[in-house]
């Protein structure tokens, strides 16, 4: 690749990410929409549940904590969740397949352009996640004060996923068209068959076949790796999981918006 | 011998089953001339854009753009190309200026150039003084005028247009139709039009091509059309191609 070349995807790169942040800067319903729905959990959910259950000591935990503590990767893990999949609902639209179409039509090999674009609203998720996390320290739960920084290699990663995930089902399934069919068909298993809330051995006692689901529910892994991330430490089979979940939602996402699949093909249906 | 901007040359596309959206489409759309693509709705307009602008693959056939091919060499091909797509792809939450700064960087033009060619496409279009508001607060035909300063950024020799007139009023429309014609004729860019709309077509200076059920029922500068169809106007000639048993008609007239 010559000098020039690079100078350009670097111009293209810089351009979609830019105007990720920008919608959402422009955007804000959408700003407090993300935070409100995390703090719900935390300061509701959390301080109604901590009487309800207790956490034993597991890694990376070295005490007793409170269950607040214990939500905050969850919590995260939820903004990134949410974010990804917010991308995909809004490129099923029509509106947004418009600048689908757009995007898709530089001359720049298209997987770069996905991955771009993929790595936008990555970008917007962390910076949902930084506000998040600047809330949780004013509220006076404890984490590392390198915690901000160890996390941000797991919140890429884990947010590359979810989008990449959100871009698989917006190119694959066309009946989800409203965010209700979302939430109850993909943010919601994701979201309760994981970790997030309650550790993986609670529920082994509730039951084998749940311990396997969320066992096997890549977002559990996520969160685990922010978990640990957090600590400044790192989950070995998590960061696989997620790593391996992402490169093949990825390679699905790119063949999804391939011409021979046809991203064009839903407009004749509607129009000449 | 000139290279043609827009080359397509036996063009199938079938979306599963049996029925061919596009059968054996071809034609041919010079440096500098303006030609409409008519055809009723559902004639094949929007799949023939598809398969264009390398959205979607066809099933058969080739599309050339200034001699590149689309499937084969997609980079170049679509450095060549512009596209204003039927429905409105703005973002409506960022400013005009953000929108035509995002869509040059997707072509690689640096910023200090970008704004430079921004400024320019914006003052040939009476729009520079708007470049700070958001594209929300712009009626539809200030929308329009928008997207074609855009598909024209990166200097394309060849500029697609599907139905761009769609829920316009006819000054807005006639401004449009104006400009465009004015950018073939002083800028020697090809242009494709695709319309449903007889009246978009100045029958003295453009080409058409008719698209009726997938197929090319005509195509040629629209006196040579008339001719052929023994019609004396475009609407007439039109009306006849896409009749019912068009094929008949015309080896009738002819």
């Amino acid at each position: 690749m010559t000098g020039r070349q690079l100078k350009i995807w670097g111009i293209a790169f810089q351009g979609i990410v830019a105007r990720e942040v920008l919608r959402f800067i422009h955007q804000r319903e959408r700003f407090l929409g993300a935070l409100v729905r995390p703090l719900v959990w935390l300061f509701v959910f959390a301080a109604g549940f901590r009487a309800a259950l207790g956490i034993a000591i597991i890694p990376p935990y070295e005490t007793y904590i409170p269950y607040e503590v214990y939500i905050v990767p969850g919590l995260i893990g939820m903004i990134q969740l949410f974010n990804g999949m917010q991308g995909s609902l809004s490129m099923v639209y029509d509106r947004e397949m418009g600048s689908m179409r757009i995007l898709l039509t530089s001359p720049l090999p298209r997987a770069f352009l996905l991955v771009a674009r993929l790595l936008g609203g990555v970008v917007v998720s962390i910076l949902q996640v930084a506000a998040f996390l600047l809330i949780v320290r004013l509220y006076g739960i404890d984490l590392p004060a390198w915690a901000p920084l160890t996390v941000l290699p797991a919140l890429l990663l884990n947010g590359l996923m979810l989008g990449a995930l959100g871009m698989v089902l917006a190119s694959t399934i066309r009946q989800l068209e409203n965010f209700a069919g979302v939430m109850n068909f993909v943010v919601f298993p994701l979201f309760f068959l994981s970790s997030a809330l309650y550790p993986l051995y609670r529920m082994e006692e509730a039951g084998p076949l749940l311990w396997w689901l969320c066992s096997l529910n890549p977002f559990t892994h996520g969160v685990e790796l922010i978990r640990f991330a957090l600590y400044g430490r790192i989950d070995g089979l998590a960061l696989a999981v997620v790593a391996g979940s992402t490169l093949l939602f990825a390679a699905l996402a790119v063949r999804g918006y391939s011409p021979a699949r046809g991203m064009g093909s839903r407009a004749p249906s509607a129009a000449g | 011998m000139t290279v043609p901007a827009l080359e397509v040359e036996g063009l199938r596309h079938s979306y599963g089953g049996n029925r061919l959206a596009l059968e054996d489409v071809g034609f041919r759309v010079m440096p500098g001339a303006f030609t409409c693509l008519l055809g009723p709705n559902g004639a094949g307009k929007s799949t023939l854009f598809a398969l264009a602008t390398g959205l979607l693959q066809p099933t058969d056939g080739r599309v050339r753009i200034h001699g590149h091919d689309i499937m084969q060499a997609p980079g170049k091909a679509l450095a060549e190309l512009g596209v204003v797509f039927q429905q409105p792809t703005l973002d409506l939450d960022l400013t005009v200026l953000q929108n035509l700064r995002y869509f040059a960087a997707l072509h690689g033009i640096g910023r200090r150039e970008a704004d430079r060619r921004i400024e320019t496409e914006l003052i040939r279009l009476s729009l520079f003084e708007r470049r700070g508001e958001k594209v929300r607060a712009l009626n539809g035909g200030h929308r329009r005028r928008v997207e074609i300063a855009r598909a024209l950024l990166h200097r394309p020799t060849l500029l697609l247009l599907d139905e761009p007139t769609v829920g316009l009023d006819i000054p807005a429309r006639r401004t449009l139709i104006r400009h465009v014609h004015a950018l073939c004729a002083e800028d020697g860019i090809a242009v494709l039009w695709a319309t449903h709309l007889i009246d978009e077509i100045d029958p003295a200076t453009d080409h058409v091509v008719v698209l009726h059920r997938g197929r090319v029922r005509a195509c040629g500068p629209v006196a040579a059309v008339n001719a052929e169809t023994g019609c004396t106007t475009v609407a007439e000639s039109f009306d006849r191609l896409t009749a019912a048993r068009p094929t008949a008609d015309v080896e009738a007239a002819a």
